[in-house]
């Protein structure tokens, strides 16, 4: 247990906040809605009943609100402070980030007990972010693929139709359950990790996600 | 007809064409205004303004017979047989009998040699300028032993045909994609005609079988505009398969609405519900089957009551089953290891993996980094 006396510093701007949060909104919105698409329940009770055109309108509409957040967060990676850097995913391309990596490796396995303090990402978690992003990535292609279908002449389907081309609709659907699951699998590992460096760090690695503020030892460097 | 042709016709070939088409129609009972009415079909299968309607006619009263030859492989003869169908001779068959079908293993009083002589003659005399439909698949493995016609491989066969025809018109998914002999695990190394004959101009009209109104339509429209109708990326003509099958459903209210069968015979089915949830693979297939349906528009699957199966799908039937399911299965999990099951696996897996993590977490002592070695 820390004793110290803190400082507080500021390490997630708001936009960075706000795409969190619109992500974490928008993939919970995404699956309950996609899973009423794969596996529909019989709502409607009449034939002029439109539960499941409502299901699809929101599938859709909060599919372009996500993309418009991903995309977002790319553009702010290029503009925002260092922590939010697009550099800050790739922690393995250099010798610093390597050893921190793998410092956190074996504090994981449970085989260092000294805690790795950080201030922004840790180089574990930024390495799953940009594999996150990946899978964002294939989300929204594999998505906007199988939705511009309903327009083959639409310039949507101009832009994605090669890869119906490529994998079959079907194959792309695949892809889309499977990297749905893969996104449970992160956020299971991504709220078990934020509570155990909570708990670990004493940072406020839990609240700083709502007020953009975490609590290091030394003051910050003017 | 006949004196008008100037591509030289094999004495063997079929019918005898004397005076216009529509004369020919008279003598097989059928009236100028079926003959009409036939041709403003046309027009609409190709999406040409109505106007086109007159023209198509005039177009097929004079039109110079072209020939064609039907070139049979690994099929089950089904789109023969869709074309052929067994009702009273309809103006689409008549139309087709414009062409000098000079060749069509089916059909054709010839035989053995003197049959393969036949088209001998059309590929050497009318080179690039024959029409060749191919039903069927051809198979590679094995250098093509598995079809073999006359003593040479389908593959030779089709190479020389398609190669040397003007354009070749693959009828059928097992000549368009390979269907189902290249089904897994395709021992015969079935594959549809493009991919066995490259060079060849093909259009594909896939379906199981065929529609016999989309082939006439393309025969139409090569016939009037001397070209063959646009394609999309799977070589189908976009008049007939620009949509999917599931934007153009006579059940696609109960699809947005939220009625579904949930099983063979339930109430929902005798209302005529949609059939999503039995696996119709509708939603991701491209066909004009809800508009054009089969058999002189009486009928097609899902209006019978059964989803559709995805036939003029590529790679139909290894992508597009299992036939009552809605997602394929995934290869190297065995049978019935859909993708939702595997995720649930990793899913539960992770929750209990960290679980134990957080367990171990909390029975252990950490220690505080020095000042010196933290970061912030």
């Amino acid at each position: 247990m820390s004793s110290q006396c803190k400082f507080k510093r500021y390490i997630w701007e708001l936009p960075v906040r706000w795409c969190h949060w619109i992500n974490v909104l928008s993939i919970v919105t995404l699956s309950v809605t996609g899973f009423l698409i794969g596996y529909p329940i019989s709502l409607g009770h009449s034939a002029s009943d439109f539960t499941m055109g409502w299901i699809r309108f929101i599938h859709f509409s909060v599919a372009y609100l996500f993309t418009v957040s991903v995309l977002s967060r790319i553009v702010w990676s290029f503009i925002g402070n260092q922590y939010a850097g697009w550099m800050e995913f790739f922690p393995l391309f250099s010798g610093k980030g390597r050893q921190k990596f793998f410092k956190m490796l074996r504090y994981y396995f449970l085989i260092d007990k000294e805690v790795p303090e950080t201030i922004g990402h840790n180089p574990l978690a930024a390495t799953a972010y940009s594999l996150l992003f990946c899978f964002y990535i294939i989300m929204i292609l594999t998505g906007f693929a199988l939705y511009s279908e309903h327009a083959p002449f639409g310039a949507m389907h101009a832009a994605l139709g090669w890869l119906t081309t490529l994998v079959s609709n079907q194959g792309l659907r695949l892809i889309h359950h499977l990297s749905m699951w893969c996104i449970f699998g992160f956020v299971i590992n991504h709220i078990y990790s934020a509570w155990l460096m909570d708990i670990k760090e004493h940072g406020a690695e839990i609240s700083s996600i709502f007020s953009g503020f975490r609590f290091t030892v030394h003051k910050e460097e003017e | 007809m006949a004196k008008d042709h100037d591509v030289g016709c094999p004495e063997e070939a079929g019918v005898e064409f004397k005076g216009k088409v529509s004369e020919l129609l008279e003598q097989r009972g059928v009236s100028r205004r079926d003959f009409m009415k036939f041709c403003s079909t046309m027009a609409a299968a190709l999406a040409l303004p109505p106007a086109f309607g007159p023209k198509i006619a005039q177009a097929l009263d004079e039109v110079k017979r072209p020939t064609l030859v039907w070139l049979e492989f690994q099929s089950c003869t089904g789109d023969t047989e869709a074309l052929l169908r067994a009702s009273a001779p309809t103006v689409a068959e008549i139309v087709l009998d414009i062409l000098s079908i000079d060749y069509a293993e089916t059909i054709m009083a010839a035989a053995g040699h003197l049959a393969e002589a036949n088209l001998d003659q059309v590929i050497k005399g009318e080179k690039g300028k024959y029409i060749a439909v191919v039903e069927g698949s051809i198979p590679l493995k094995d250098d093509g032993v598995y079809c073999c016609i006359g003593g040479r491989s389908a593959v030779d066969r089709a190479t020389e045909v398609c190669g040397g025809a003007f354009a070749t018109i693959a009828v059928g998914t097992c000549a368009s994609y390979g269907g189902i002999p290249a089904a897994s695990p395709n021992p015969t190394g079935a594959v549809g005609i493009k991919k066995a004959v490259p060079s060849a101009t093909v259009v594909n009209l896939p379906g199981c079988p065929v529609n016999t109104d989309n082939l006439t339509a393309t025969i139409v429209h090569f016939l009037l505009l001397k070209k063959l109708p646009a394609t999309d990326s799977f070589g189908r003509p976009l008049f007939a398969y620009g949509k999917r099958i599931h934007d153009n459903c006579e059940r696609r209210p109960h699809f947005d609405a939220g009625q579904y069968v949930e099983a063979w015979g339930d109430q929902g089915h005798r209302h005529g519900y949609c059939l999503y949830k039995m696996g119709c693979k509708g939603p991701q297939t491209f066909h004009n089957c809800p508009s054009e349906r089969y058999n002189e528009h009486t009928s097609w699957p899902v209006a019978a009551g059964h989803g559709c199966a995805g036939c003029s799908q590529p790679n139909f039937w290894d992508d597009m089953g299992p036939l009552y399911r809605r997602l394929p299965n995934v290869a190297g999990f065995g049978i019935e290891a859909t993708a939702d099951k595997i995720g649930l696996g990793l899913v539960g897996a992770a929750a209990v993996g960290f679980g134990i993590h957080g367990a171990l977490n909390a029975m252990r002592k950490d220690k505080e980094p020095e000042d010196s070695s933290r970061e912030g």
